[in-house]
């Protein structure tokens, strides 16, 4: 067994693994942190106002990299489900198990911060155009894997059960991300495009990118903190964890 | 500091929108500590229980 490999399997026993996450976690929040905090101070007060909305489109700098990270989380919790299932590794159902509760968080935000943009610039919180509804989907397979993951008392089964059900969801991400171009909707096109020319002022493109990078990297830093979290449940009964608990209870 | 804080007449919107995004970060910042901090004091607490029935089991029997 060639030496990554070896150092894969490795990571793969919780206690190996509990080690790990909590070295690395605090890095994600420390790359994190100061990336976000530029991000929100340059998006609150140093971007001009924008010509035609005011100071509203500044819920952008909120609004898009939560919109990101819920369709990227769901990606992420994916591929996690489908190793899960494939391979039966038991590291990767914890991390699939807990993308779900952080992707439900970013996209409810996503949600909020667009109904609350929604309000002021197309006069109304909520229009079940693609966009918006296939988001609010998106939202309720979040919950459900959620759901289903807590709902099943075997942990095994339960992981698998809602594995299955993250690998179906994924479905919706693609028509998450094309429906402002497969369907007339009330929610803009993409104005930031990888390949092609973007149509976004510049000045908003360095903050947007920070929150960008920033939010990614909270994601690792909350997930291996997550992981590490559930890791201690799961294995609750096992001698590695009582010699943790031990100090504390004595 | 009053003009800093001043979005206009979108204040409202954009001040809630951020707020909700900080309350959501604490909140996902929290939880995996806590939940670490409860698995370990119910291990704790098990282990405790178990001692003391150890225990109370050998001092009936002798």
């Amino acid at each position: 067994m060639n030496s990554l490999l070896l150092w894969f399997h490795q990571l793969g026993s919780p206690p190996n693994f509990h080690r790990f996450a909590g070295r690395w976690a605090p890095w994600g929040y420390l790359v994190a942190i100061p990336l976000l905090a530029y991000g929100i101070y340059a998006g609150l007060f140093v971007v001009p106002a924008d010509y035609q909305q005011g100071d509203s489109f500044r819920i952008l700098f909120v609004h898009v990299p939560s919109a990101w990270m819920s369709l990227f989380i769901y990606a992420a919790m994916a591929v996690n489900a489908f190793i899960a299932l494939v391979w039966r590794i038991k590291l990767s159902e914890t991390l699939a198990m807990c993308c779900a509760p952080i992707g439900a968080a970013f996209t409810a935000v996503t949600l909020a911060s667009g109904s609350l943009w929604g309000k002021p610039m197309w006069g109304t919180w909520w229009t079940w155009d693609a966009r918006l509804t296939s988001e609010l989907v998106l939202l309720f397979l979040y919950l459900g894997v959620m759901g289903l993951y807590a709902a099943i008392e075997d942990r095994r089964a339960a992981a698998r059960a809602a594995c299955f059900l993250a690998l179906i969801g994924v479905v919706n991400v693609p028509i998450v991300h094309f429906s402002v171009t497969w369907w007339n909707t009330l929610h803009q096109g993409s104005t930031i495009k990888l390949l092609g020319k973007s149509t976004i002022d510049p000045s908003m493109v360095a903050p947007l990118i920070a929150m960008t990078l920033g939010t990614k990297a909270w994601f690792v830093g909350s997930l291996l903190a997550r992981a590490r979290a559930a890791m201690l449940e799961l294995e609750s009964g096992k001698d590695w964890v009582k010699r943790l608990a031990a100090p504390a209870g004595q | 500091m009053n003009e800093l804080i001043d979005m206009g007449k979108y204040d409202f919107y954009v001040w809630t929108s951020y707020a909700l995004f900080g309350a959501m970060l604490v909140w996902d910042l929290a939880l995996p500590r806590w939940r670490e901090r409860r698995t370990l004091r119910s291990v704790a607490q098990r282990i405790r229980r178990e001692h003391a029935r150890q225990r109370t089991k050998t001092e009936t029997a002798a």
